[in-house]
């Protein structure tokens, strides 16, 4: 009778998966990080407009970083996120500003990304070649593509795309009242966030109740089992490189509504920030084990510990990147860690262990 | 029959050397049709009066000295962890400044200065390796995110180290470090560059450094399970390209005479990872071989020059880099292998049945 209990006790308790695990944790130091620095620096983190800023600065690389846990769940990597994304910058703001039409320059972002991914996952998965190489090259290609297109930087000059840049999203009940002149500014949400927060569902979904998203994770968990499963191995590798290549070539086109200006050093590091958001987020880079809600808190507490290192006055350059990399040891480790905890919890006898 | 088997061994033995061997002949050659005097080496006058050997030949020589050592040690890493340490070029400039810092604090700067800074900065590479070591031998990290955390902050480590200065040295030794020992022809880094080969050979020739490299790399349980210990052999590994970094930042430091921590060896850590791919290494670790690293980091380079003589900015050079690594890639591509590989046991084939038929008639 105890044993028929335990037994429906354990059924009722299902344990947390590594990836929802992971992704508690991040969301809960997030909050706590931000709640802390709320309560202790007060500022600008009691303003509504401070999370909006976060979001309206980041909507590029919360995109990108989630083509990257799709990358990332599939077992590979791709290191040229950053590089294309300052490609689809440059090359939509010279065709915009040679006369050129808004739609179209959309579709030339989205081209630009999917004939990346299409190459990628061409080589990457039909020609079997470490996604390491196959992806620095296309970093080296796109960031040398950019400088060949224009060295100097070139600001937004078309007329529709700069009233698009204009149109934000007001919510006057979130605002604040300015110090200086009593007057009621609203907090201000730029549309890419909403892109961004489009593409986090979307991907979400796909992950999460499509075929495919099944698919990713049992490609990235283990390769000869997924192909046992019989499922088309090649193919859903090749479509993650897709996903990747499309996303970024959006995260390009709402770099450039932000920004408004293209510069050969546009999106510098997007690529280790994607990568590390995802690992923030719980995404292991071994495959199999990742979320993208987990990755957008990941991007948000990569940005968050930046501006709360600011906040608190250390204004010397070294210390965000010294915070960040410190923050950085402390997830990897934490993960390691718990990863190793549980996989001996659920097999003692593992050899592995 | 036998003796075709035994052809296809040697000949799977010399695959992993070929694609670097191959690329580095057709950029010969190719720089040969372009022009006949590229590679032409001539002797002049530097600025301190010594003869010394010049050209093109020479300067892709030199200029690969540090991706050459850097790329020796990460072979080590990469069949050891099967994974890379993107951290190299942050680490480097964390050695070149602790370099500077003890030279620029001594009041005269003898030979002895010059090799206590050097082991100064040697044990701090070696402890930021280890440090690399640690989270991936012991915490079994992946290499690759392992050390994200060192080229997140590594830059900025530097910087502090000589409170954001860039500062110079200028001294007659590191100045001889970072080009010519008086009297000698030969660029020093590239003197430096076939020290640490020879080093690295004796260390595989009379230790069991390199098998046990393989073994941990080939099969990690198994490796265990025959009394390896493979953690130690993770971290030696880590420490190795360590001491590796700290001579590369050392040459890189001596060249230029100055410390600039944001551009020292910039981007190098993504040239080192490739040197190894072309180098025939597999990235998923096992067998290496030195060698092929070490060609591979002179195809980098000659590349480089290539396209440097040929007008290209120097802002551009990576997008035409991307084509021809993708080329190299492709060739080298286990799916063209195996295409090519078929293609040739059927041109045999058939030839056979030819001379079968002939004999037939």
């Amino acid at each position: 009778m105890t044993v028929l209990n335990k037994s429906l006790n354990q059924k009722h308790r299902e344990p947390l998966t590594d990836t929802q695990f992971l992704m508690t944790i991040t969301i809960c130091i997030f909050v706590v990080m931000y709640l802390l620095a709320m309560l202790l620096l007060g500022g600008g983190f009691l303003r509504a407009q401070q999370i909006f800023d976060l979001l309206n600065d980041n909507a590029p690389l919360i995109i990108v970083a989630c083509g990257l846990t799709v990358v990332m769940i599939g077992g590979g990597i791709d290191i040229s996120v950053g590089g294309v994304t300052s490609l689809v910058v440059m090359s939509c703001v010279l065709y915009l500003n040679n006369s050129g039409n808004l739609f179209v320059s959309m579709l030339l972002a989205l081209g630009i990304g999917l004939a990346f991914g299409v190459v990628h996952g061409l080589l990457v998965s039909y020609l079997e070649i470490q996604p390491f190489i196959v992806t620095l090259a296309g970093m080296f290609f796109a960031r040398g593509m950019t400088t060949i297109l224009s060295v100097n930087p070139q600001k937004l000059a078309h007329e529709g795309a700069n009233a698009l840049r204009a149109t934000k999203i007001e919510i006057p009940w979130l605002g604040y009242v300015s110090p200086k002149n009593n007057a009621l500014i609203p907090a201000r949400l730029e549309l890419g966030v909403l892109v961004a927060l489009l593409c986090v569902i979307v991907i979400f979904l796909l992950l999460k109740y499509t075929r495919l998203g099944r698919n990713f994770y049992a490609l990235g968990g283990n390769q000869q089992s997924a192909l046992m499963l019989g499922i088309n191995v090649k193919r859903t590798r090749f479509t993650t490189y897709l996903i990747s290549g499309l996303l970024s070539g959006i995260a390009g086109f709402i770099f450039m509504m932000h920004t408004g200006a293209g510069n050969a050093t546009n999106a510098a590091g997007a690529e280790m920030n994607a990568i590390a958001s995802s690992i923030i987020g719980g995404t292991l880079l071994t495959g199999g084990v990742g979320n993208v809600i987990g990755t957008f808190f990941g991007t948000l507490t990569l940005t968050t510990i930046k501006k709360i290192v600011v906040a608190s006055g250390l204004k010397d350059p070294w210390w965000q990147s010294i915070t960040t990399g410190a923050m950085l040891m402390f997830f990897i480790v934490l993960q390691s860690i718990v990863l190793s905890r549980r996989g001996k919890k659920k097999s003692p006898r593992n050899i592995k262990g | 029959m036998s003796t075709v088997k035994k052809l296809a061994k040697k000949t799977n033995g010399l695959s992993a050397m070929i694609i670097p061997l191959i690329a580095l002949g057709l950029l010969i050659i190719f720089n040969l049709i372009r022009d006949p005097g590229f590679f032409s080496v001539e002797t002049k006058l530097n600025n301190s009066g010594d003869m010394v050997l010049a050209g093109n030949l020479i300067s892709i020589i030199n200029g690969a000295s540090e991706l050459a050592i850097l790329a020796m040690g990460m072979t080590l890493v990469t069949a050891a962890c099967g994974g890379q340490d993107i951290s190299v070029g942050a680490a480097a400039a964390i050695a070149g400044s602790v370099f500077v810092r003890i030279i620029r604090g001594a009041s005269v700067v003898t030979g002895g200065t010059v090799v206590l800074a050097f082991l100064a900065c040697c044990v701090v590479a070696m402890i930021f390796g280890a440090f690399n070591g640690t989270l991936v031998s012991v915490f079994k990290i992946q290499p690759m995110i392992a050390t994200l955390i060192l080229y997140t902050c590594g830059r900025s480590i530097a910087y502090w180290i000589n409170g954001g200065a860039t500062p110079t040295i200028s001294s007659p030794i590191t100045g001889a470090i970072g080009s010519f020992i008086p009297g000698l022809p030969i660029p020093t880094p590239v003197i430096i560059v076939a020290v640490m080969f020879i080093l690295f050979s004796l260390a595989f020739r009379f230790t069991t450094l390199g098998l046990y490299t393989q073994t941990v790399g080939i099969n990690q349980s198994a490796a265990r399970l025959n009394g390896i210990n493979t953690t130690l052999i993770k971290l030696l590994s880590f420490i190795i390209l360590g001491i590796c970094v700290s001579v590369a930042g050392c040459i890189g430091v001596c060249r230029l005479q100055l410390i600039n921590h944001e551009t020292l060896l910039l981007d190098i850590e993504m040239d080192t990872i490739l040197a190894v791919a072309i180098g025939g290494n597999s990235l998923g670790g096992g067998k290496f071989k030195i060698g092929g690293s070490i060609i591979g980091a002179y195809v980098i380079q000659m590349l480089t020059i290539t396209l440097y003589a040929m007008k290209v900015a120097s802002t551009d050079v990576k997008a035409y880099k991307a084509i021809v690594i993708v080329i190299l890639v492709v060739i080298g591509s286990p799916v063209v292998k195996r295409w090519f590989a078929k293609v040739m046991a059927n041109i045999r084939t058939s030839r056979q049945q030819r001379a079968a038929v002939k004999e037939g008639a």
